[in-house]
């Protein structure tokens, strides 16, 4: 593997703090983590890949896109790492830099529900799901939830919209 | 007492009931909540994670309004709450974001949770309770948001947080204790990866019904949802069987107070509260 422009570490410390040079690897972020099960990098390892400048191996991870946010590891750090937002950096880095992310459905959900906002000033769920799931070609997974939920009169046919949609569309340009 | 109101779009269609039931018990608390006018999406998860600086823009637009009509705000969500105060922080604290904003930090921003801790709300909570819920046995779940992390959202009780048990406590209800009241509930990633969200709501109910609990408690929507509509998909996949509904505080304070919406409320709910309320001689 080729050892990335040294600089890469330096641009996320930059981002997210300095404390990213501090981790000695105790893996409190890892064993605390409800969803480690279920990436291919601990989030350890994406630490110490950072600080050593393996940039296309952390780009190319599912790690980053499974990340919950939940901020279990920024809370237990004991050296102060500010892990999930180093996730979260690490996920914007990713797609300006043009890699193609590891987890697509992740990523194409964020960017529906990004659309959703500029739509609206506020979240239609009906709208956003319904184009999650023709873009994901899912239409008849949790059609049955779907459809409960919609008897249930929890999701909202018509969206509710912000009155300032100029300053929410400013925002949200690129969407 | 006043404080203005930052519902969050949850609130206005799948977490109606909690919407609907935290305006009953304001009510019955003399709480004037007065919701901030125009509010938009905070951008929740997806926004922070492929959009640092749309995520700060969109919640600091909130703050900016509700500090320009002087209240304090207390926000029901915690996905929301915790964006309001990383828009807070960033706002005050991060150089990238300082000049983005004319916010400057004069009004406080409460989670419900907090709000309703306050000395003189328990005060009132106690005296408004007409039915004491007797015999119901309850975990509180409190999920991530409104608890972490610590340095953003100003919680000190992240680790084991007794919010939800105090009000519990004030209301009759048996509080069980359980190891995974703060633990994901995988609600961000619900739609993008079911099966992740899934594991983690077996493991959540699996506890829960370990623990001997009649029903969860939480005051998070999106963990509401995420439990409250998987909750048979789950059992289905696992070759379980559970029967634990999932409560808004706000619901239960509004039943032991007596209220007359509870039918409403609970009729939202895909699995059914009414069955173990029924059992324990609550309704």
């Amino acid at each position: 593997m080729r050892i990335e422009n040294e600089t890469f570490v330096n641009r996320i410390a930059k981002l997210t703090g300095k404390e990213i040079y501090r981790c000695f690897q105790c893996r409190k972020c890892s064993s605390g983590c409800p969803v480690a099960e279920f990436m291919d990098l601990l989030p350890a390892q994406i630490i110490r890949l950072v600080q050593f400048g393996f940039k296309e191996k952390i780009f190319s991870s599912e790690t980053i896109w499974i990340c919950a946010s939940c901020e279990t590891c920024t809370t237990r750090c004991p050296n102060e790492i500010d892990i999930a937002l180093i996730m979260d950096t690490l996920r914007q880095e990713c797609i300006q830099e043009g890699y193609s992310p590891a987890q697509k459905n992740v990523y194409l959900f964020h960017r529906i529900f990004m659309a959703s906002i500029k739509d609206n000033g506020k979240i239609h769920e009906l709208g956003m799901i319904k184009n999650y799931k023709q873009k994901t070609g899912t239409y008849f997974e949790d059609i049955k939830l779907g459809l409960k939920m919609f008897a249930k009169g929890k999701i909202k046919i018509f969206p509710h919209k912000t009155k300032g949609l100029n300053d929410i569309r400013r925002i949200l340009d690129k969407y | 007492m006043k404080v203005g109101y930052y519902p969050g779009c949850s609130l206005e269609s799948t977490a109606w009931e909690y919407n609907d039931s935290i305006k009953d018990i304001c009510k019955t608390l003399d709480v004037e909540l007065r919701e901030i006018m125009d509010w938009n999406c905070c951008g929740a998860t997806s926004a922070h994670c492929i959009d640092e600086e749309a995520s700060f823009m969109l919640s600091v637009r909130n703050l900016e309004i509700a500090e320009k009509e002087g209240l304090d705000i207390a926000v029901p969500c915690s996905g929301c709450f915790s964006r309001l105060k990383f828009a807070e922080k960033n706002a005050l604290h991060n150089e990238r974001f300082k000049d983005k904003s004319s916010f400057s930090g004069e009004i406080q921003i409460h989670d419900i949770l907090t709000f309703l801790n306050q000395d003189e709300i328990l005060k009132r909570i106690e005296k408004n309770v007409k039915n004491p819920l007797k015999g119901l046995k309850a975990a509180a779940y409190y999920g991530c948001m409104s608890l972490r992390p610590p340095a953003i959202v100003d919680s000190t009780d992240h680790e084991n947080p007794l919010r939800i048990e105090n009000i519990m406590d004030l209301l009759g209800i048996e509080v069980i204790d359980w190891s995974f009241k703060t633990v994901c509930c995988g609600g961000g990633l619900a739609l993008s990866r079911t099966d992740i969200a899934k594991t983690l709501i077996y493991k959540i109910f699996s506890m829960a019904e370990e623990a001997g609990t009649d029903c969860l408690v939480t005051s998070c929507p999106m963990c509401q949802a995420n439990l409250d509509s998987r909750m048979h998909d789950v059992s289905a996949d696992f070759a379980k069987n559970f029967q634990i509904p999932v409560f808004y505080i706000s619901e239960l304070m509004g039943l032991a107070f007596g209220s007359r919406r509870t039918g409403k409320w609970f009729r939202k709910h895909l699995v059914n509260p009414k069955k173990i309320l029924k059992m324990r001689g609550l309704v």
